[in-house]
């Protein structure tokens, strides 16, 4: 059986619009926009689809692989 | 995902820009778009209108996504820029202001009204036909027509940028967003 590694997505906070485009496209609800201010992902419920980076239009989330 | 009753507000903003063509009164609605974000971040310190109830956002949205009219490539690196968002919302200010200031010239009676919509604060449209004389000042409908310059602008500068690049790049630099984001921050910073 092969290791699949855990992939979760990373926003980069300080080019956050906070527009909330990702939130509505995320399948999973596992990123919400925090005081208005900047885009939050919940590693817990995110599986690293990256629906919300490809919607992003300032192109700030990036997919990373995770330990564990 | 279920459709609520908000997501369908990109009619109400086709339905705002064609209502322009026909009576340039109606231009004064567009203070609801103007105000209504202003409010709810000041008061709850969210971007409760960008993240929900935006019916321009939405369209671009829409016609960029379903409708496939976007390359869908990121924007360039500059337009993501805190000077670039600062500065344009800097400029949009002055331009505002500058309308403002049109309209009390008309209000005061030292201009005349200008029956026209200015595209990208230059290129004069003339707009004549949907402006039917009114029971108000000429200064009431000269504001109308600045406010819809405004808006015409901002939409025909979404539509570029959501063809060019991602189909709501234009939410990267709105004046909107930018401020309410900007109000949200200051209130967040606060707490
Ligand atoms: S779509 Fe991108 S810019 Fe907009 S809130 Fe999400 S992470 Fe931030
Ligand atoms: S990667 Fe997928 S699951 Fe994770 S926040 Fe983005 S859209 Fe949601
Ligand atoms: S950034 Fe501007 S266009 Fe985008 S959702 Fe907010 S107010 Fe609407």
């Amino acid at each position: 059986m092969g290791i699949r590694k855990k992939r979760r997505a990373a926003v980069n906070g300080d080019i956050c619009v906070a527009c909330g485009c990702c939130v509505k496209v995320c399948p999973l609800s596992a990123i919400q926009i925090r005081h208005g201010v900047r885009a939050d992902v919940d590693p817990e419920r995110c599986v690293g689809c990256g629906k919300c980076a490809k919607e992003c239009p300032a192109s700030v989330i990036e997919i990373q692989e995770v330990q564990g | 995902m279920k459709k609520r009753w908000y997501d369908y507000l990109w009619i109400a903003e086709l339905i705002y820009m064609a209502l322009g063509f026909f009576n340039i009164l109606f231009a004064w609605l567009g203070m609801l778009f103007f105000c209504i974000p202003l409010i709810i971040s000041l008061i709850w310190g969210t971007k409760g209108y960008c993240n929900r109830y935006c019916g321009r956002g939405q369209l671009f949205g829409l016609l960029g996504g379903r409708f496939g009219l976007s390359r869908k490539k990121d924007i360039p690196k500059w337009m993501k820029t805190k000077w670039f968002r600062y500065g344009f919302l800097i400029f949009f200010f002055l331009m505002f202001f500058l309308m403002l200031w049109n309209t009390y010239l008309v209000f005061a009676g030292v201009q005349d009204l200008g029956q026209a919509v200015t595209l990208l604060w230059t290129f004069k449209l003339p707009w004549h036909w949907a402006y039917h004389g009114t029971l108000f000042h000429p200064g009431v409908a000269q504001f109308a027509f600045g406010f819809y310059s405004v808006m015409l602008t901002s939409t025909i500068l979404g539509l570029i940028t959501m063809i060019l690049f991602k189909p709501r790049s234009w939410c990267v630099c709105c004046p909107m967003g930018t401020m309410t984001q900007l109000i949200c921050k200051a209130k967040s910073g606060k707490q």
